[in-house]
């Protein structure tokens, strides 16, 4: 149970370990990006995490980081591949995104320090509660982005009718503003 | 000597099966999504001439022109697909000329990188509707304040590169087309 919570809440990737910021900061700008993102996210880090687990016997140390990199970045392409064929519209407004999940750090950072030392089963456990504790992170920072920037959620208009939004919250400035406050209302909620 | 031959039969084993089970899915998916992008551009110029019933394909200047005819057959007008850069990437546009090359039925970007949420805004609405009914003589002009003439457009806020690419891609692909028709 504690495992997965962990990524969760505990050592919640984004508001903990701040792993994965340049898709956290960049991609929210709506809470369809948001959470497509997450959805891709869970499933590069579980599958990677999978094949490292299983394969970590066999990959000598010197070349442990290439093997993995290799790996995600196949499952990375495969997820890209897949959102064109059957996903267009979402291709389309992730963009260049999708291929960055590569060197997104939570993935390779998850392999190295614990898919590569762990039995399959609690490698799965672990990608799984990292990527929806990531998953979570991205909607409610792109939810409060969306609210703020475009009046909207999920497309839906939420603000009253004279709302002028507040352009910041999309641009880079506001995925920083609002990142600040997340993380320092996690660090408080932890502290007490 | 054994621990390098080990490393290197890992490693190039390991790049052998990823790229294997890469060919594996795009095969498996090559065909969706170039049919995927035919069919995009053919809803594209569906949408923006819904009066053409029949159209016939040309080329001018090495590139796809498509006249457009009603029902009557009579020319109602031109569709094109026009590319250029943009701020992140390549900006493909499918767009829709009156029958006298003066002015735009309407375009929509089929294909753009451009970053999500601000220069990925060019495929929303809100901007490509500027362009209906838009006049193309004299050429596009993009302004950051509200427009007040006939050939101008609002850019996008936060975007403004991303806006003038758009304008700037179907000025010159226009002028092409015009200078190969007159």
């Amino acid at each position: 149970m504690n495992k997965i919570i962990k990524g969760l809440w505990a050592e919640h990737p984004i508001f903990r370990q701040l792993l994965g910021m340049c898709p956290t900061l960049a991609v929210t700008t709506t809470a369809v990006n948001g959470i497509s993102m997450g959805c891709a996210v869970i499933f590069v880090l579980t599958f990677s995490s999978l094949v490292v687990s299983l394969i970590k016997k066999i990959v000598p140390n010197q070349v442990r980081i290439a093997v993995y990199t290799v790996i995600i970045a196949t499952f990375v392409t495969v997820v890209d591949i897949v959102f064109k064929a059957y996903f267009p519209a979402i291709s389309k407004s992730l963009g260049p995104y999708i291929p960055l999940i590569v060197v997104n750090c939570i993935i390779l950072g998850r392999c190295e320090a614990f898919a590569s030392k762990h039995d399959v089963k609690s490698s799965l456990i672990d990608a799984l509660s990292m990527g929806l504790g990531f998953t979570w992170g991205l909607l409610v920072l792109s939810s409060i982005r969306e609210v703020l920037g475009f009046g909207t959620i999920f497309g839906l208009t939420v603000m009253p009718k004279g709302y002028d939004p507040l352009v910041v919250m999309i641009l880079p400035a506001g995925a920083f503003i609002t990142l600040g406050f997340l993380v320092a209302i996690m660090a408080k909620l932890e502290k007490r | 000597m054994k621990d390098i031959t080990r490393i290197i039969v890992v490693l190039t084993l390991t790049c052998v099966v990823c790229a294997l089970f890469l060919a594996l899915v795009s095969s498996v998916t090559a065909e969706r999504i170039k049919d995927n992008a035919t069919k995009n551009n053919n809803d594209a110029i569906t949408a923006l001439a819904p009066l053409a019933q029949r159209v016939e394909k040309t080329v001018v200047d090495s590139q796809t022109l498509y006249k457009l005819f009603d029902r009557q057959e009579n020319l109602i007008g031109y569709a094109f697909l026009a590319q250029g850069q943009g701020y992140a990437g390549t900006i493909k546009i499918v767009a829709v000329l009156d029958s006298g090359l003066s002015t735009l039925e309407g375009i929509k970007v089929v294909e753009s990188v451009e970053t999500p949420g601000l220069g990925g805004r060019i495929v929303e609405s809100f901007f490509d509707s500027q362009f209906k009914g838009l006049s193309v003589l004299p050429a596009i002009i993009a302004l950051k304040d509200n427009p007040s003439k006939k050939n101008e457009i609002k850019t996008i806020t936060g975007a403004t590169i991303s806006s003038r690419s758009v304008v700037a891609i179907l000025n010159k692909r226009i002028e092409t087309i015009r200078k190969a028709l007159q």
